[in-house]
């Protein structure tokens, strides 16, 4: 897999009433993020919470979904 | 193109209705919509259905000849569309299209869901299915928190706060207070609506429509026809169906829905009216913040005028235009796949002068938003007196 590398958050929320399959990850931050070059993913922000605007840095898939961490 | 004219229309409750099976809710609507067009099943000469999920939901497939050999109709085309909660809006528009190219006279369009047999999670990960499963979905996206990505983003760019998508939540339910048929028909109170437990930040429970059960119906008609069976027929004076990329992290903006302004855009011409002519509407509130997003691209405000119109009044029942007089997705209730024709008739109650308490005061030009997912189906209708 990719490294996605850096990107900047473009949405966000938090996760309190799961889908079936994510009943055991609540609550869990979920999060549009604008990559280099503009694509954007949805994915996962684990750690400390990332608001609009933040920079956050890809550490790694999960099945096949994207994590990412806030800059410090 | 003939004209096409809406000659009846019928619609169970909505709620959560343990002892119903899907069939015999779209069966109940049907059979009012035919009785009240006057007219008998062995005259329908097409049976559209709108429904997004009853296979996942309750196992049944095959469903249009289900439910049409259920109300004695036979031998016609029966068909299913499915365009997620905008699935019979779909099923209208392309009826009312068949009807206007002189394919049939006389059609009946229903629209149903039962959705209350499953638990909340189940039916999260079922209506998560209208979204991008290799994407946005495996992420952990429902419609909730897709929802509250775009309420965060309208915030973020256009101030939009939290007491404004709550105003719309406390609105539709003084409205649907007064519908017989709506499933909470409860008055909430502000500070309610703002300490609702959080679903998706930030949207509570009050900023999301309900999981319902029920179903609705119209019957159709070239409008010189439908004179001989109904001193009030309501005219489809504009009608449009268009499409949008269905996941939400691949569009541009998604602080607007591409697809409601294309086919509004569409409707108005084809009906030779602009925004502010329209003087009410059934918007699709499957949460707070689509119905102050759907002010702003129907062209009933400027774009981030939403927020503050709707926390001012301006939706009201006796509102500069009203919104939602039927309580909306919100209070009334989203059997999914019957949200669309609901639409419908509640504005072709209205404009006959029958929705009671809800009634509004201008009612001659009213206009239904059905939308699909975060957007990448949207159903417009304008209907008027004939």
């Amino acid at each position: 897999m990719t490294d996605l590398g850096t990107g900047t958050i473009y949405t966000e929320t938090v996760v309190y009433s799961p889908p079936e399959a994510y009943v055991n990850d609540v609550p869990y931050q979920l999060a549009i993020v604008e990559l280099a070059g503009g694509r954007r993913v949805t994915g996962r922000v684990s750690g400390e919470r990332a608001q609009i605007g933040d920079r956050v840095q890809f550490f790694e898939f999960r099945n096949n979904v994207p994590f990412f961490k806030k800059q410090s | 193109m003939r004209p096409v004219a809406v000659a009846g229309i019928g619609k169970t409750a909505f709620g959560a209705f343990p002892d119903r099976d899907l069939r015999s809710l779209a069966v109940e609507a049907g059979l009012k919509a035919l009785e009240n067009g006057h007219v008998s099943a062995s005259q329908v000469e097409a049976f559209y259905l709108g429904n997004f999920a009853g296979p996942s939901f309750t196992g049944q497939n095959h469903l249009a000849p289900y439910i049409s050999a259920a109300m004695g109709i036979h031998g016609v085309p029966a068909t299913r569309f499915e365009a997620a909660c905008a699935s019979s809006g779909s099923a209208f528009f392309h009826a009312v299209s068949a009807v206007a190219a002189g394919l049939y006279d006389m059609v009946l369009v229903a629209g149903v869901e039962k959705m209350t047999s499953q638990p909340t999670p189940k039916v999260t990960e079922i209506l998560a299915g209208a979204g991008d499963l290799c994407g946005e979905v495996r992420a952990g996206a429902t419609f909730p928190a897709l929802f509250a990505m775009i309420a965060r983003r309208h915030m973020h760019q256009y101030g939009t706060t939290r007491e404004q998508l709550a105003a719309v939540a406390v609105k539709n339910h003084q409205n649907g207070a007064k519908n017989p048929l709506a499933h909470m028909r409860k008055v909430i109170t502000m500070e309610q609506a703002l300490a609702g437990k959080p679903i998706a930040e930030p949207l509570t429970v009050y900023d999301c429509s309900l999981i319902s059960d029920g179903a609705a119906a119209v019957l159709i008609m070239p409008l010189e026809r439908a004179r001989d069976f109904t001193d009030q027929p309501v005219r489809v004076l504009g009608i449009a169906q268009t499409s949008d990329n269905v996941a939400l992290d691949e569009k541009d903006d998604i602080t607007t829905f591409r697809a409601v302004k294309t086919s509004a855009g569409k409707a108005y011409r084809m009906a030779g009216v602009q925004a502010g002519d329209i003087q009410f509407a059934e918007v699709h509130d499957c949460f707070t913040i689509a119905e102050i997003i759907a002010i702003e691209d129907l062209g009933f405000v400027a774009k981030g005028e939403g927020g503050p119109y709707s926390l001012a009044g301006g939706t009201c029942l006796h509102g500069e235009r009203p919104v939602n007089a039927s309580g909306g997705l919100k209070s009334k209730g989203h059997p999914v796949g019957a949200t669309g024709v609901g639409q419908i008739c509640d504005v072709v109650e209205q404009i006959r002068g029958q929705a009671g308490e809800r009634q509004v005061k201008r009612n001659t030009l009213g206009l239904a938003q059905n939308l699909g997912g975060s957007g990448a189906t949207s159903v417009i209708t304008i209907l008027g007196a004939a």
